[in-house]
């Protein structure tokens, strides 16, 4: 009876990680048909060494600056006990499910004002208010002891020191899972970027092969080919980051 | 926290000052100026009143797409939920064999994103000559024709399928990190007071998981709500036959195809509404289960 029921367990959990898996093997064999000529040809034919390097830039400038203003947010709210805190903190928890796209007429307004359309901070720049993030860094930084930050204030440590020698340090798994999260989240962005970035030679991957995907060809292998160079750098992340990952998810999670 | 004599300090003020001006530029003020544009004519200055919100009720394109969002929204929690709580059971079970590398496998879908998966499937669905079509017309031994992406009725059946395979993954790891999170003797006491597998799934890993499935039913629902890329990838536009209208796609067309901002405005605010009402119903559901 247990060896049939751990064989029925086996198979239904083999099953469906084929399911998951076939996209992945269709994607590759698509990409890698005739000695790799798709790939070759998606080189060949369109900007997509341009597209790769907006893409890259676009997500590590952002991931790299959205981390750093949260985390120094999220440092403020968590261990400093000032007037307004908790308004901030409410503010925030109010507007963290509100869906973007209600900002989108207004804010192509705005970056058209700034004169920013078809340029990288209008990319960049609108997406830095990261609640989410501040959140993340609020429970994380919490896990900071006091005493630690008061030794080194008492040694004569500044206030930003604090934060960015001591602080930050601590809380690296936190700045790994987020930094892999907010890299995905600007690597996949479509919607906002496709609205703000006009010329061709400004588009990002997803754009990109968008378009390309528009026109009409039977080329399904190039388009195979796209896709593939489109998760390459997110999955190299993915395992530079890994370990943090899953440690920064579980100190998400733990309550006091 | 740090010392009490920091209370009236502007230290943690000027630590917040980018995050406050950046959450005031780009979003505080993109938000009220949506709500002031929605109440205005397209020149942007003649007030209006509700005459935008009157022009969407009235529209059968409009109802559509809420219907259409609405459907999307409630097909895909009820087998994505499900699903990912069967796969962290299994994958929790140390009876099954490989169980790292398939959970790796499950999670991975989580790296692709929506618009390379709306690609992916735009092909992987093809109806002559995609996989699909092939790998059925091998297991029925005909050549089986479905009109995955261009049947009107099967538009969304197509979108669920993409959505499900991007994200029942990564909800997998959570509600594993959660089972992984019920005390092993919990369990074992249970089947010595006599519980099946039933009884044990039901009063010891239910109410163990059941916070992380809420969770991921009201982030899934939230994001299900502002669906967008994946049709758009897949058909190109709203699909046969408007199959695959949502409401992000009608404010899209609203505001950028027709330059019509303030009628934009509207579907959005109309979109925070709805993201609202979700919201504000799970948090009484949840409410209710602490009280009780």
């Amino acid at each position: 009876m247990r060896a049939v029921s751990t064989i029925v367990l086996n198979l239904a959990t083999i099953s469906c990680a084929i399911a998951f898996a076939m996209p992945f093997w269709w994607m590759v064999r698509g990409a890698s048909s005739d000695r790799f000529a798709p790939m070759r040809e998606l080189f060949k034919r369109q900007p997509v060494g341009t597209w790769l390097l907006n893409s890259i830039f676009l997500a590590s400038v952002y991931s790299v600056l959205v981390v750093l203003i949260c985390s120094l947010a999220g440092f403020a709210l968590a261990k400093y006990d000032f007037r307004g805190r908790r308004m901030v903190i409410g503010v925030m928890l109010l507007t963290v499910l509100v869906p973007p796209q209600v900002l989108l007429p207004a804010g192509f307004e705005l970056v058209t004002w700034l004169g920013w359309v078809n340029s990288f901070p209008a990319v960049i720049v609108p997406g830095l208010a990261n609640v989410f993030g501040v959140m993340l860094f609020i429970s994380a930084m919490r896990h900071v002891p006091d005493d630690l930050l008061h030794a080194a204030r008492v040694d004569g440590c500044s206030e930003l020191r604090l934060w960015w020698s001591i602080a930050l340090p601590l809380v690296r798994p936190m700045i790994g899972a987020f930094t892999l999260m907010s890299f995905l989240g600007s690597w996949n962005s479509f919607l906002w970027p496709q609205v703000v970035l006009i010329d061709d030679a400004k588009h990002t991957l997803p754009i990109g092969l968008a378009n390309m995907s528009a026109l009409p060809h039977d080329a399904t292998g190039l388009m195979y080919a796209g896709v593939l160079v489109g998760i390459m750098p997110a999955a190299l992340l993915f395992f530079a980051l890994q370990r943090d990952f899953v440690d920064g998810l579980a100190s998400g999670a733990v309550k006091e | 926290m740090i010392s009490p004599q920091a209370r009236r300090s502007l230290t943690p003020w000027t630590m917040l000052a980018p995050l406050l001006l950046l959450f005031a530029a780009f979003f505080a003020y993109p938000l009220a100026r949506s709500l002031w544009l929605s109440f205005h004519a397209t020149d942007r200055s003649t007030f209006v009143g509700l005459a935008n919100f009157g022009f969407l009720l009235s529209d059968p394109l409009f109802w559509w797409a809420t219907f259409n969002t609405i459907f999307y929204t409630t097909a895909y929690l009820v087998i994505q939920i499900p699903f990912c709580l069967g796969l962290a059971i299994l994958l929790n079970n140390r009876r099954v064999h490989w169980r790292s590398l398939l959970r790796f496998l499950f999670f991975s879908t989580y790296l692709v994103g929506p618009v390379f998966a709306g690609v992916l499937f735009s092909q992987i669905l093809a109806p002559r000559d995609g996989p699909v079509a092939d790998l059925l017309g091998n297991i029925f031994g005909r050549p089986i024709e479905i009109g995955w992406l261009t049947d009107r009725r099967l538009a969304m059946t197509s979108v669920l399928i993409a959505s499900w395979w991007l994200s029942i993954g990564a909800g997998m790891v959570y509600c594993l990190a959660a089972l992984q999170a019920i005390d092993p003797a919990l369990r074992e006491a249970a089947s010595i007071d006599g519980a099946g597998c039933w009884g044990r799934f039901r009063h010891i890993t239910l109410p163990g998981v059941s916070a992380t499935l809420g969770v991921l039913s009201l982030l899934g629902a939230v994001g299900a709500l502002q669906l967008f890329e994946l049709p758009v990838l897949l058909f190109g536009g709203p699909g046969p036959g408007l199959g695959a209208l949502t409401i992000v796609m009608y404010l899209f067309n609203a505001g950028f195809e027709t330059g019509n901002a303030p009628l934009a405005a509207a579907v959005g605010w109309v979109l925070v509404v709805l993201t609202a009402i979700v919201s504000g119903s799970a948090l009484l559901v949840a409410n209710r289960r602490v009280r009780r």
